[in-house]
């Protein structure tokens, strides 16, 4: 089916298939998200993408666009909301930006500044997590991951490989390794893996990568994720 | 362990979507599911170990390591607790030496969320099988049964006595039909005539949302595909309801010849009946009466003669609240871990295995087969306009009768306190944790879509009971039941849960009420699933009703800091060996 829906008022074409947020990404409409990525499955998790849909809140990446759709997104409710959203994933894990080699390149940083986060706002639950630094090539810091699934889903779909999975539920929730003892060096994984990549903060990184971009000079320094986004939504178009 | 493995993969023809099932036995074998077993299931059924581990991590009846040969459970039930289970669960970790997440080399010892034996608590759950009425005789006897390794299969049956408590039978319980009767009917007036007649009912899903069930098995019927299935939802574990154990222990014939009447309608082959692990001690008693009805002509090839085959296997669910939603039910089903799906597409269109599935509770199953022989009229004559015919009840708490009630939609709230003999009643929890809490100026309310749903959970406190006791009982619930795919849920009922903790231990603020409320409201918003979107409900519903109840846990101070100070400096004390007043700091805003 193709046809439009309003978006803040705003008439927006879709294609047969498409969900709201890629219509809107077409259209140069900003979402923001942490857990979709164009490239893969959407996944529906980090929420940050709830829109209002004819008064019901749903989320942009997984909810399929249709014609005639009252769609509300930049309103400051829902901002409000995905700022929370956001506080919530800062406080779940440990997150320290200060240190954190991911930093001016790392999403959830700069989803962060894009909703005008200050502060935690909530208590920290501050996690004992442990680190998985066996694997000569790639580094996971558990602290860092929001769970979002993006390495799931890549290491399956772009790379043919299944190196990560969730696991547990509630508050409980991790990532586990497919691998016999459990760690990367045992795993299928190499750099080179879009799983690796394709990480939205500093839990998945690229070894011997650190600082050759210096910090004040990287993606998210002077630019917001707004436009970032959506000049790569546009670059996977071509 | 190998050779059972091998022989258990090949009775589940290495099937992934049994993998619950084969985790299961595993569990019950060796009491534990261990690192080898997981390596030589992946590589049996062909499988990655991560679908393996991630399962034993969601469902909370399966274990990475060894607990024991005895694994106790103890039900955690906001009942559970009204009948005593506090002074209870003391006795037996001092007789065991354990504290509630421990084990030593033969015993372990937990707590589990409600055990659907509200009316007969408190109740345990060993190895998997119930113990109602648990008082010290009982757990005396439990410990030294223990003590001489006596093996679960010898234990006395009478520790395993589970009573049905039908207290008040009405329109549908009354009038039990015979095998069969529902499917000849619908024989002999046709398959779209007998839709036409389910639809003139009026019938509504029995597990709460009120879908009409014939709209949904004609969306069902409609889809292009070769393939459909019929699912019965059995996986009751909304805290404080147990009428589908009742109904599933009487009436289980009645319930699936409804899911016969069902994939006779919508075109299915294969049903399944969820049924949740709890109530374990229900599946022999299941399982030969599905033998029987195959017997009968009444499941199998050629079913009553026709050209119309049907069967229904039972699975058993491993202690997830979540798996009671339909497409977390689903995915569990097909041997991974139950997580709700995104929505659309819904089940009706996409369901297991992505064929086009009915799923509905065992009431409106039960429902549907009496409605086929006695017809629309009869059921319409009963309850509302828009809720026709009756409610089952599970009626638990505070009440002089608790068990099963059935009643017509409409009913008020009064009548069904006044019928179970419930007396000095400070309020209800209709429709359970995730349902609301209704104080006596609404019990002239009625029962029915319209005004009050339920799935059947109907919980009495009486005035001597801490309304934030059960607040704060079914809020923890709801934390360790979120699946923690979606971060408002994930993270937010924890939130939740930390901050009612910090008004119920008396370092709450005003500030902290209206922070604790904008949480609610957030949750509730943009959560994933119904029990995200609920989970609020308990702290809402009683904070609108009553704020003076949460005003009384507050420091009068404006701000309070979300941890105890002086607790956090124990550590410190500790390595120093100090514990002068100079070791000691006060709250802000105190001075001590």
């Amino acid at each position: 089916m193709t046809g439009y829906f309003k978006l803040d008022g705003r008439s927006i074409p879709f294609q047969p298939g498409q969900t709201i947020i890629q219509a809107a990404a077409d259209a140069d409409v900003y979402i923001p998200h942490l857990c979709y990525h164009p490239d893969f499955t959407p996944h529906g998790s980090c929420k940050l993408c709830s829109v209002q849909v004819n008064g019901r809140i749903c989320s942009a990446c997984t909810f399929p666009a249709s014609d005639g759709l009252e769609v509300l997104s930049e309103t400051s409710d829902l901002n409000a909301r995905r700022q929370k959203i956001t506080q919530m994933l800062f406080v779940e894990g440990n997150h320290f930006c200060p240190y954190c080699e991911k930093s001016g390149n790392c999403q959830l940083q700069a989803v962060a500044y894009h909703v005008k986060m200050l502060d935690s706002h909530f208590p920290h639950f501050f996690p004992q997590r442990p680190l998985d630094a066996t694997h000569p090539d790639v580094l996971l810091d558990y602290d860092r991951c929001i769970f979002c699934a993006l390495c799931v889903r890549a290491s399956q779909e772009a790379d043919g490989k299944n190196v990560f999975a969730l696991s547990g539920r509630n508050i409980n929730k991790h990532l586990i390794i497919n691998s016999e003892s459990g760690t990367l060096k045992d795993s299928d994984i190499a750099a080179e893996d879009k799983a690796v990549e394709v990480c939205p903060t500093g839990a998945l990184l690229r070894r011997g990568q650190a600082y050759k971009t210096p910090i004040g000079q990287r993606q998210y320094d002077h630019q917001d994720i707004e436009q970032v986004s959506l000049q790569q939504e546009k670059a996977h178009d071509v | 362990m190998e050779s059972f493995i091998t022989t258990l993969v090949e009775r589940h023809e290495s099937q992934a979507t049994r993998l619950l099932e084969m985790l299961r036995e595993i569990q019950t074998t060796f009491h534990h599911i261990s690192d080898d077993a997981i390596a030589l299931l992946a590589a049996k059924v062909s499988i990655p170990r991560t679908q393996i581990i991630s399962c034993i991590e969601f469902y909370s009846f399966l274990h990475r390591h060894y607990q024991g040969h005895y694994e106790i459970l103890l039900s955690d039930s906001i009942t559970d607790h009204m009948l005593g289970k506090q002074s209870l669960s003391t006795y037996l970790e001092d007789k065991l030496g354990l504290q509630p997440g421990q084990h030593n080399t033969h015993v372990s010892l937990n707590n589990t969320s409600c055990t659907g034996l509200c009316d007969q608590g408190p109740a345990a759950l060993i190895n998997g099988l119930a113990i109602a009425n648990l008082n010290r005789q009982k757990i005396d006897q439990i410990t030294a049964l223990i003590q001489q390794e006596v093996p679960l299969s010898q234990w006395p049956a009478s520790l395993f006595e589970i009573q049905d408590n039908i207290q008040q039978p009405g329109l549908v319980m009354k009038q039990p039909i015979m095998a069969g009767d529902s499917l000849k009917a619908l024989f002999q007036c046709g398959l779209a005539e007998g839709l036409a007649e389910i639809e003139r009912s009026g019938l509504r899903g029995r597990g709460g949302a009120g879908f009409k069930t014939a709209l949904k098995w004609r969306f069902c019927a409609e889809t292009d595909s070769t393939e459909r299935f019929v699912v019965c939802n059995a996986d009751e574990g909304e805290p404080g309801t147990f009428k589908d154990r009742v109904l599933l222990n009487r009436f289980a014939d009645q319930v699936f010849e409804g899911m016969t009447l069902c994939a006779a309608i919508i075109g299915a082959k294969q049903g399944f009946l969820y049924l949740r692990g709890e109530y374990l001690f229900l599946y022999p008693k299941l399982h030969n009466i599905l033998q029987q009805r195959r017997q009968q002509g009444l499941l199998g090839n050629a079913i009553l003669g026709r050209d119309f085959a049907f069967d229904i296997e039972i699975r058993l669910g491993v202690g997830a609240y979540i798996c009671g939603e339909e497409s977390a039910l689903i995915e569990s089903l097909e041997g991974e871990p139950g997580i709700p799906r995104n929505r659309p597409p819904y089940p009706v269109t996409h369901g297991y295995l992505g064929q086009p599935t009915v799923v509905n509770n065992v009431e409106t199953f039960l429902s549907a087969a009496a409605i086929m022989v006695y017809g629309a009229d009869w059921f319409t004559a009963c309850g509302s306009e828009t809720s026709t015919g009756s409610k089952i009840l599970s009626i638990c708490g505070d009440c002089e009768k608790p068990g099963i009630y059935e009643y017509a939609f409409g009913v008020t709230i009064r009548q069904i306190l006044n019928d179970c003999g419930a007396q000095d009643v400070f309020g209800v929890q209709v429709g359970g944790p995730s349902g609301s809490f209704i104080g006596a100026d609404e019990f002239d309310r009625k029962l029915a879509f319209e005004d009050l749903a339920t799935g059947g959970s109907f919980i009495i406190f009486n005035q001597q009971r801490a309304l934030l006791d059960i607040v704060q009982n079914f809020t923890h619930f709801f934390a360790h039941e979120s699946c923690g795919f979606c971060t408002p849920c994930r993270v937010g009922t924890r939130l939740l849960q930390k901050q009612l903790d910090k008004i119920c231990d008396g370092h709450g603020s005003a500030g902290d009420v209206a922070e604790l409320e904008k949480l609610c409201q957030l949750v509730k918003s943009t959560s994933h699933c119904g029990l995200g979107q609920t989970a609020a409900n308990p702290i809402l519903t009683t904070l609108q009703r009553y704020p003076e109840r949460y005003e009384q846990h507050l420091k009068t101070i404006r701000y309070e800091p979300g941890f105890d100070l002086d607790a956090e400096l124990e550590i410190a004390r500790q390595l120093t060996g100090r514990d002068d007043p100079g070791a000691h700091l006060s709250q802000t805003g105190e001075s001590s």
